[in-house]
């Protein structure tokens, strides 16, 4: 069920946000043991600020098309009253003291927290595989991964256990399971959405957005997570496909593909021509040197973060992110400056393959969901280490701070889910969010 | 230092604080540092300063 069908049924009574809570509950009860989707679930709380949702709306107060909306939120963010673990033993005593910005900004727009979702530990990694908490599932095959980090945020939107969702993004941790388990994941602008109360690994490179069952669901919960200065009143308008203009980032980005995702997101580019798109290719020069920038940037971030638990607690860290958290403690300080030095680089290369164009698009991630403990898979060109495809299209507008959006463009053979990614130009998110509302019909109706 | 003496240091210290397992995760950090170093936005104090084309204003 998406927000937008049921918004207005709460709004207008003929369904209560009770009901829809306790449906969501009824889901994680049975799902959750099996998917691992949440460390904790806030079932009274959830219920009872449902039935405050439904006598408000019933008095005549409507918050607006949260109110009463079932909403699950990454367990790296503050929600007063209730542990943020971070996926990891290292917190497992925190208990947040107050709402984080965006929790705030959500609770004051009527929304119903159900509870915190798992992630791969301190979001340091691709899978979700590593949490102090036991790995996560996709739901669409449970011996694969969900990707990550915001794993549990986006296996509770693709089976219901919420209607939406508040994930973070680094490397592409809102749009790598988004790709993964078939749902609409939007890293905003960097800056754009408030990180105060969020637990950071590179806050030069931390998003917080939403994860949803659409484009215009993403779009609702965007909304209501920025400042009240900057909101709107109405979803935007679906951008005209005919004479939409689409840089398709060619090179780097379609090097390492699985062939199906090739295949996918190829058939969708075929498809925007077809209805009268104009696509034109576009590159990064220095495609090659983002991955490199980016590690040893949030190598350097989380180092200087988790310096003192890793000298007192080590043991409470999962074996696989310690070992790449002692290595990033190895990162010299001029190497740091050097990446320093690449990432804006990397930012007016990307601005200008935006130059004439709407959108840019590309895969979001570079496979189908991976198996669980899979270290490489097969891609064009040969067989690639799972994290690198996995940060491999996504991570360059982490570093240039673009808003970026992975929408379902297809299924393998198999059934998993394909992700297509648009990127916007910085200041325009309204402008990204009406072109990926365009592409996401054509895909429907294709 | 050069990346090959950074690695070896590396690798020592992993070994004497009873962590082998870092040394793997060290050697990929290491061809990761050889192809940042290897990027041409980098100075050299000997040679021409490189344009920093993201700050030119004049662009």
């Amino acid at each position: 069920m998406k927000i937008s069908e049921l918004a207005p049924k709460v709004a207008a009574g003929t369904i209560t946000s009770e009901k829809i809570t306790e449906n969501c509950l009824a889901t994680i009860a049975d799902l959750n043991p099996k998917l691992n989707a949440f460390i904790t679930v806030t079932a009274d709380q959830a219920l009872a600020r449902a039935r405050q949702a439904d006598q408000e709306i019933a008095g005549g107060r409507r918050l607006g098309p949260l109110h009463g909306i079932p909403i699950s939120i990454k367990d790296l963010i503050d929600v007063e009253g209730t542990p943020t673990t971070a996926g990891s033993l290292v917190r497992k005593e925190h208990i947040a003291t107050r709402d984080a910005v965006v929790t705030r900004r959500l609770r004051e727009a009527g929304a119903v927290f159900v509870g915190k979702t798992n992630l791969h530990e301190f979001a340091f990694g691709t899978t979700s595989e590593d949490s102090g908490f036991g790995l996560a599932r996709n739901p669409h095959d449970p011996s694969r991964s969900p990707g990550g980090s915001s794993g549990g945020s986006a296996i509770a939107v693709a089976t219901g256990m919420s209607l939406g969702t508040v994930g973070t993004d680094t490397g592409g941790s809102i749009r790598i399971p988004a790709a993964a388990c078939g749902i609409v994941g939007l890293k905003p602008e960097w800056g754009r959405i408030s990180a105060t109360g969020v637990v950071p690994l590179s806050r030069q490179l931390d998003h917080v957005g939403p994860l949803a069952a659409s484009v215009a669901d993403a779009w609702t919960l965007y909304n209501a997570m920025q400042p009240t200065a900057s909101r709107v009143r109405e979803l935007p308008d679906a951008a005209a496909v005919k004479g939409l203009r689409v840089g398709v980032l060619a090179g780097y980005l379609f090097d390492r593909l699985d062939a199906d995702v090739e295949r996918s997101v190829l058939s969708t580019i075929e498809l925007l021509k077809g209805k009268g798109a104009t696509v034109t290719e576009v590159t990064l020069p220095h495609a090659n040197d983002i991955a490199t920038v980016y590690l040893h940037l949030v190598l350097g971030d989380a180092a200087e973060y988790h310096a003192r638990t890793l000298e007192s607690r080590p043991q409470d860290y999962t074996p696989n992110v310690r070992l790449r958290l002692e290595m990033a403690r190895y990162v010299l300080a001029e190497d740091y400056i050097r990446a320093m030095r690449g990432k804006p680089i990397i930012a007016t290369e990307v601005d200008r393959a935006l130059e004439g164009v709407d959108v840019l698009l590309c895969p979001a991630l570079s496979i189908p969901a991976p198996p669980l403990g899979a270290a490489t898979m097969p891609v064009k060109g040969g067989a690639e280490a799972v994290r690198t495809l996995m940060l491999r299209c996504t991570q360059p507008f982490n570093l240039s701070g673009h808003p970026a959006m992975s929408l379902p463009c297809g299924k393998t053979p198999t059934g998993l889910p394909i992700g297509l990614q648009l990127v916007g130009h910085k200041g325009r998110t309204h402008a990204l969010v009406q072109a990926a509302l365009a592409v996401e019909e054509v895909i429907a109706y294709s | 230092m050069t990346v090959a003496q950074w690695l070896a240091l590396a690798r020592a210290d992993a070994e004497q604080r009873g962590v082998p397992d870092l040394i793997p995760v060290l050697e990929g950090l290491a061809k990761a540092t050889t192809q940042l170093r290897a990027a041409d936005w980098n100075d050299d104090s000997d040679k021409d300063l490189k344009d920093d084309e993201a700050v030119d204003e004049d662009q």
